[in-house]
């Protein structure tokens, strides 16, 4: 069985998927089953005091998906640390959770701040969190993320909610040659096709959140993104010929007719 | 007493708890978890955790997000 072995979990699903900015409950829901995903994201805000009678959003999960909370908006590693802790509180998945770790640098690029990153990573290893961190495509923030004790890396494609796709193919081959935990694209994919290349080089899984929800038809997009997925993956396992710059008969050379 | 929740300056009865603190703001039991000076309160000690005065209270929750 081809498995993700992530932090102590097993999946079979390479695809994690996002529960942000859907227009309604019941579209993300039907989302998210469509996107045959076993993990999904989720951010933790203040409660809103005044508006408490809104449905919940955990009531729209369907109950045998993981939860991966993240730290989405801090913009240091003491707040995402703190947002790991409450994450903790708030999540009955037991004493050493996953997270996602996201630290960003500027709200503009969304880029994350490595520096803090990793410092906030090293703390919450210390603390017994799974630690799944956002980072850029630099193979020696990679490494330095991977030495500090995360159960994964999570390169970026292209910014958050970009949907330009893997900018930087290279950069990801060095992170796949040299990291010995999952490594997961977070970020940039923006259609179908960006998961299967992604897929195709080698990666682990894919973390993918505005090119479903904001799709027009959030729906076909999530199931258009699970065959993408689980083609680039079977593609990658299969192994692709070489790239030639001159043709390769498929047909046999000998016996074609009118031949002296 | 005054204290701050969720980043906005509240007048609250003195004497609470985290417990009766939730309920006063009428916030059902489920699933959020609060911090009080930058440090959580675990669910078990809700009901023995008391406020004072100035304190920074968060109560947070679950949303969707990516």
């Amino acid at each position: 069985m081809d498995e993700l072995v992530l932090g102590g979990h097993r999946f079979t699903s390479r695809l994690v998927v996002g529960t942000g900015k859907y227009k309604d409950f019941p579209t993300m829901q039907a989302a998210l089953q469509a996107s045959g995903a076993q993990m999904v994201t989720v951010a933790v805000r203040r409660l809103d005091l005044e508006a408490q009678g809104e449905s919940s959003l955990l009531h729209w999960i369907p109950k045998d998906m993981v939860l991966l909370p993240n730290t989405a908006g801090c913009y240091n590693a003491a707040d995402a640390v703190r947002t790991c802790r409450l994450a903790r509180e708030l999540h009955l998945g037991g004493e050493n959770p996953l997270v996602k770790l996201e630290v960003l640098s500027d709200p503009k690029t969304l880029l994350p701040d490595v520096e803090e990153t990793i410092k906030a990573a090293k703390q919450l290893v210390s603390e017994g969190f799974r630690v799944l961190p956002y980072t850029n495509d630099d193979p020696v923030a990679a490494k330095k993320l991977e030495d500090a004790g995360c159960a994964a890396v999570m390169p970026l494609g292209a910014p958050i909610g970009s949907g330009l796709g893997l900018r930087n193919p290279y950069s990801l081959q060095m992170i796949l040659d040299q990291t010995k935990v999952p490594v997961i694209v977070d970020a940039g994919v923006g259609t179908a096709s960006d998961c299967a290349l992604c897929m195709e080089l080698g990666v682990s899984g894919l973390l993918v959140n505005t090119a479903i929800s904001g799709a027009n038809d959030p729906v076909a997009m999530a199931r258009a993104m699970r065959l993408a997925t689980e083609a680039g993956r079977l593609a990658y396992l299969a192994g692709r010929i070489p790239r030639k710059l001159y043709g390769s008969a498929s047909s046999p050379l000998a016996g074609v007719i009118g031949a002296a | 007493m005054q204290a701050i929740v969720n980043g906005e300056a509240m007048e609250l009865p003195e004497g609470l708890t985290v417990s009766t603190l939730l309920e006063h703001l009428g916030v059902r039991a489920g699933r959020v978890a609060v911090e009080r000076n930058g440090e959580v309160v675990r669910q078990a000690r809700h009901r023995e955790q008391k406020l004072a005065p100035g304190d920074r209270l968060e109560i947070v929750t679950f949303v969707g997000g990516g």
